[in-house]
């Protein structure tokens, strides 16, 4: 049961809180009414977004129907409002039990507050100056609670919990994993995880918000800074397609957490863990601090004056005997709107359209449309209310968690989850039905849900259906999936990380759009990175410029595979961000010049960029994110960039004066973003339309089929040591079914040589029945896998000898 | 109009303040002078003195610091910079403890709001420095003068306790 108010009860009732007449929607609680009206009442376990057990007992408030008073006074969290009732929150009885509650609360509470990390924000300690006694009676000895390890991220005091249970509700219901429960009875309970085990929801992070007291917090931020010190920015998370809303909290210039900005709209009052601890990659020691440039063999940290001049000259002089198009830009999709709008004009002012942001993209056939952007048609709100979602090709959880939380709540309302996906996953939703065919597949599976789909409607199947499946009939599977999108009233398919990095990327966009269309649904792409639908806006794509105007150019990887000169890489880490890490390698070997604007120094970075740009980062940029369902999000710095690192529209600015381009006189990032909204106009979401064939040749014997890890996705969350040091972050693994290692010759825990297209690593294989037959599952974004191939694309593998 | 004010109506017409002012002058005009020899001699403190800042060490040598920022969330002058993080043993320590002596106005706010006793005021009064930056003393400087003055701050501590 969930607590919120549903405000969509149309049937009202009239009751009286503390003297006040009160219009509210039946079956609300008392105490949700209260909220909405402003009379507070004091609470520890209840929350909007949980359900309510009523076991702090603090709500008690004096009820009256009908003129008689209830014998108790009863919890405000579960007792509904009915009409004629009269709540008196602050009277006598009502406040004698409020103080009662208090006072036992307090019996086992430890009173150390000024070495708690809770101290100045803690819900008790605001209470107990309400209602506590000034002076404790309880003399006798406190209990002590052995802490439990809930993993880097989290740091725990159990002598502090005052056993509310909203962690363990939060786990229960939202988080979907159960990962902690209350044992023992009384005064015993503990709460604790349920098989001596750690948490490890990809949203575990909120629990640290929810608990009312210093029992869980913050383990990187933990001792580091008090609440009152802190200066609070509002922001918008890096990492994904939602682009949650988020508070830095900053003391002296350095941010010392992050927690969520409520917006209903988009992230409700949750963030992920990869939002929340990112922060910590701002100040890791990798970052770039000052402009380093190579001459002979040897690199030389400069000025910016220098620096800029030595990129200008650089430029110039490629352009110069090469020509325009013998350069390419490779934008990060979590780069900014300003950032991508300007290195797109310095690009094509220089004669070059050669210029992407779709790094992890695995198929281009169906080029750019001329208008809109990928992204979700259904608004993110709207997810949860949805009867029937398909997925195709993506693990949300990981990729965006926040919109599986609103797939999960679609599916706890009755609605239907489906999937298309290479493997299985592990979901904390239940997919009715998971369907898992081999990568190769992919596009034949979503073809049989379509000839499904035609004949549920009763209408022709889309032309061309029978270059995928001839005339193959749909499956059980297909079957169910079709019945539900055409059978709901609100309905989706979303197509994935997965889907987007597939070769054959562009037929599944073409058969979801064809799907969609047929069904009566909408179509949506969960896409990669903070911001691709900016990249989009501001025209930092091959044949599309901000103002519509279409230009030929290279996509990103046609820049890879004609290699071009010389390229400029902004914000992206060559051997973790591309689709192919091998081929971008062999690029930036080859190119003359390589110019790198990056917020981290690394090896592969020194091996193939020839200057290197230092840039700001979370928190240090002003800048804009345009969601998936096109919120256009502006954000400001917060403290001064580390070392010499400027922002990079800033940076772009003095490079296009520099080179003397024309009509770059910016002052602040506003001036780009009001540029961008003038000439952008108010795109909306694009659906794929252009008509796709199947490719040629033959499916490879083995096919590594990989995306970055949760926490590998970008530079920022691969620098924050402690999501590096979680379970999410670990090295990658072989992953393939039984038979496949069995026919390989190698064997759980045991080392293969992985090889792709000239890489080569060494990895631990895992074996698991989650892959089908020929597939292996290398996760990308973490050690052991950078630099390899295509993210799904032919692999070898070999057991590694004793050796090797 | 009470008894009172037509006392002091009549009072301020025959100048009996400025005679009362006047007999105190007087008397003090024909008494024996003393002066005192400051710096060689020096007037009584009280326990309650407040001058240069110390920072305490519990007997077995911990300090008693536990980074509470409640001094630099008083401090009415802004004097006080902290920062903290986790120690290896698990506590809260302060990794910096800063005061700027040119804007600590010598309140005792510090020291009254110290859960544990740790940053207090010392007796001393005379002290100068002599380069920029000098003003800012640092926690290893705090400490010292804590483990220097003990005694005498134990003994202060002692005898303004029946009064707290």
């Amino acid at each position: 049961m969930s607590a919120e108010v549903d405000t969509r009860n149309p049937e009202t009732v009239t009751i009286e809180i503390d003297g006040q007449s009160i219009d509210a929607p039946k079956g609300a609680p008392i105490i949700a009414v209260a909220d909405e009206h402003g009379i507070d009442i004091p609470r520890f376990c209840y929350h909007s977004k949980l359900s309510a057990p009523a076991n702090c007992r603090m709500c008690l408030v004096d009820v009256e129907m009908n003129g008689r008073p209830a014998p108790k006074p009863l919890p405000a969290c579960i007792t509904t409002v009915a009409d004629g009732m009269v709540v008196r929150t602050t009277s006598e009885r009502a406040l004698k039990a409020q103080r009662g509650v208090m006072e036992f609360l307090l019996i086992n509470h430890p009173l150390d507050c000024p070495i708690c990390d809770q101290g100045g924000e803690c819900e008790l300690q605001d209470l107990a100056l309400g209602y506590g006694r000034s002076v404790s009676r309880f003399v006798e000895r406190k209990r002590v609670v052995k802490d439990e390890n809930l993993g880097p991220l989290i740091a725990t005091e159990m002598t502090r919990c005052i056993h509310c249970t909203r962690c363990v509700r939060f786990l229960d219901e939202v988080a979907g994993t159960s990962e902690l429960g209350a044992m023992f009875r009384g005064e015993h309970t503990e709460i604790g995880t349920l098989v001596g085990d750690s948490v490890h929801s990809e949203l575990s992070g909120n629990i640290i918000d929810l608990c009312p007291v210093g029992a869980l917090t913050s383990r990187p931020y933990r001792f580091t800074a008090r609440a009152w010190e802190m200066l609070s920015h509002p922001g918008v998370a890096p990492h994904d397609c939602m682009g949650a809303n988020i508070d830095l909290h900053q003391v002296r210039g350095t941010v010392k957490r992050v927690v969520p900005r409520d917006n209903e709209a988009v992230n409700e009052c949750w963030i992920s863990d990869r939002d929340r601890f990112s922060y910590e990659g701002v100040y890791s020691a990798e970052r770039l601090l000052s402009p380093q440039i190579r001459q002979d063999g040897e690199w030389h940290s400069v000025d910016w004056q220098t620096a800029i001049e030595a990129t200008a000259n650089a430029l110039r002089d490629l352009v110069d005997r090469h020509g325009g198009e013998a350069l390419g830009g490779l934008v990060s999709p979590s780069a900014t709107l300003e950032e991508m709008y300007l290195s797109a004009r310095i690009l094509r002012a220089l004669g070059s359209d050669n210029i992407d942001t779709r790094l992890r993209r695995g198929d281009f056939r169906d080029g750019v449309a001329r208008d809109g952007f990928p992204g979700l048609q259904t608004p993110i709100a709207e997810l949860e209310t949805l009867d029937a979602a398909l997925i195709v090709g993506g693990y949300p959880r990981h990729e965006q968690p926040l919109i599986n939380h609103r797939l999960r709540k679609a599916q706890r309302r009755g609605g239907q989850v489906m999937a298309i996906n290479p493997r299985a996953f592990d979901w904390n939703l239940t997919l009715t039905p998971e369907h898992v065919v081999g990568a190769a597949d992919m596009p034949r599976a979503l073809a049989l849900v379509l000839r499904a789909a035609a004949g549920v409607k009763g209408v022709d199947e889309p032309e061309g259906l029978d270059a995928w499946i001839g005339s193959t009939q749909p499956d059980a599977a297909s079957q169910a999936m079709a019945d539900a999108l055409c059978g709901a009233g609100q309905g989706a398919v979303l197509l994935g990380g997965l889907a987007d990095a597939h070769p054959a990327g562009a037929e599944l966009r073409y058969l979801a759009g064809q799907l969609a269309a047929l069904c009566g649904v909408t179509f949506n792409e969960l896409t990669n990175g903070a911001n691709t639908a900016g990249g989009w806006l501001a025209g930092a794509l091959p044949g599309r410029r901000a103002d519509g105007e279409t230009t030929e150019g290279l996509t990103a990887a046609g820049m890879l595979e004609a290699p071009r000169r010389g390229y400029m890489l902004l914000g992206a880490e060559p051997e973790h961000d591309f689709h192919n890490g091998a081929r971008v390698s062999k690029a930036l070997a080859e190119a003359e010049q390589v110019i790198a604007l990056a917020a981290y120094d690394s090896p592969a970075l020194r091996a193939h960029a020839d200057i290197l740009l230092p840039i700001a980062t979370l928190a240090e940029t002003a800048g804009t994110f345009v969601n998936a369902e096109g919120r256009w999000q502006t954000f400001a710095g917060v403290g001064q960039p580390q070392g010499d690192a400027r922002p990079a529209w800033r940076l772009l600015r003095v490079l296009a004066n520099v080179l003397e381009l024309e009509g770059f006189d910016y002052q602040a990032p506003d001036e780009i973003h009001a540029e961008v909204r003038a000439v952008a106009g108010e795109a909306g979401v694009a659906t794929s339309a252009a008509v796709v064939g199947p490719l040629d040749g033959a499916a490879p014997d083995l096919l590594r089929v990989g995306y970055p890890a949760m926490f590998g996705v970008d530079p920022l969350s691969r620098h924050a040591a402690s999501l590096q040091a979680s379970e999410h972050a670990d090295p990658a693994r072989v992953a393939l079914n039984p038979a496949d290692a069995e026919r390989l010759g190698v064997a759980d825990g045991e080392a293969a040589r992985v090889m792709q297209e000239g890489s080569e690593a060494r990895l631990t294989v895992a074996v698991t029945d989650a892959l089908p037959a020929g597939s292996v599952w290398i996760a990308a974004g973490v050690e052991g896998s950078a630099g390899l191939g295509a993210l799904i694309g032919e692999v070898g593998i070999e057991p590694a000898g004793e050796h090797a | 109009m009470t008894m009172h004010a037509v006392r002091e109506f009549f009072g301020t017409f025959m100048l009996s303040e400025l005679l009362k002012g006047m007999r105190l002058t007087g008397r003090h005009l024909f008494d024996a002078k003393y002066t005192l020899e400051y710096p060689e001699e020096k007037a009584p403190q009280s326990p309650r003195f407040r001058g240069l800042h110390a920072l305490r060490r519990y007997p077995n040598g911990e300090e008693r610091c536990i980074a509470c920022k409640l001094c630099e969330a008083v401090c009415p002058a802004l004097a006080i910079t902290i920062e903290s993080e986790q120690r290896d043993d698990g506590t809260r320590r302060t990794t910096r403890y800063d005061i700027d002596l040119f804007k600590c106005i010598y309140c005792g706010f510090c020291e009254e709001s110290c859960p544990v006793d740790s940053i207090v005021e010392t007796r001393i009064h005379e002290y100068h420095f002599e380069r920029r930056g000098e003003q800012v003393i640092h926690k290893d400087e705090l400490l010292a003068m804590g483990e220097k003055y003990e005694a005498q701050l134990a003994e202060d501590r002692a005898a303004d306790a029946p009064y707290r």
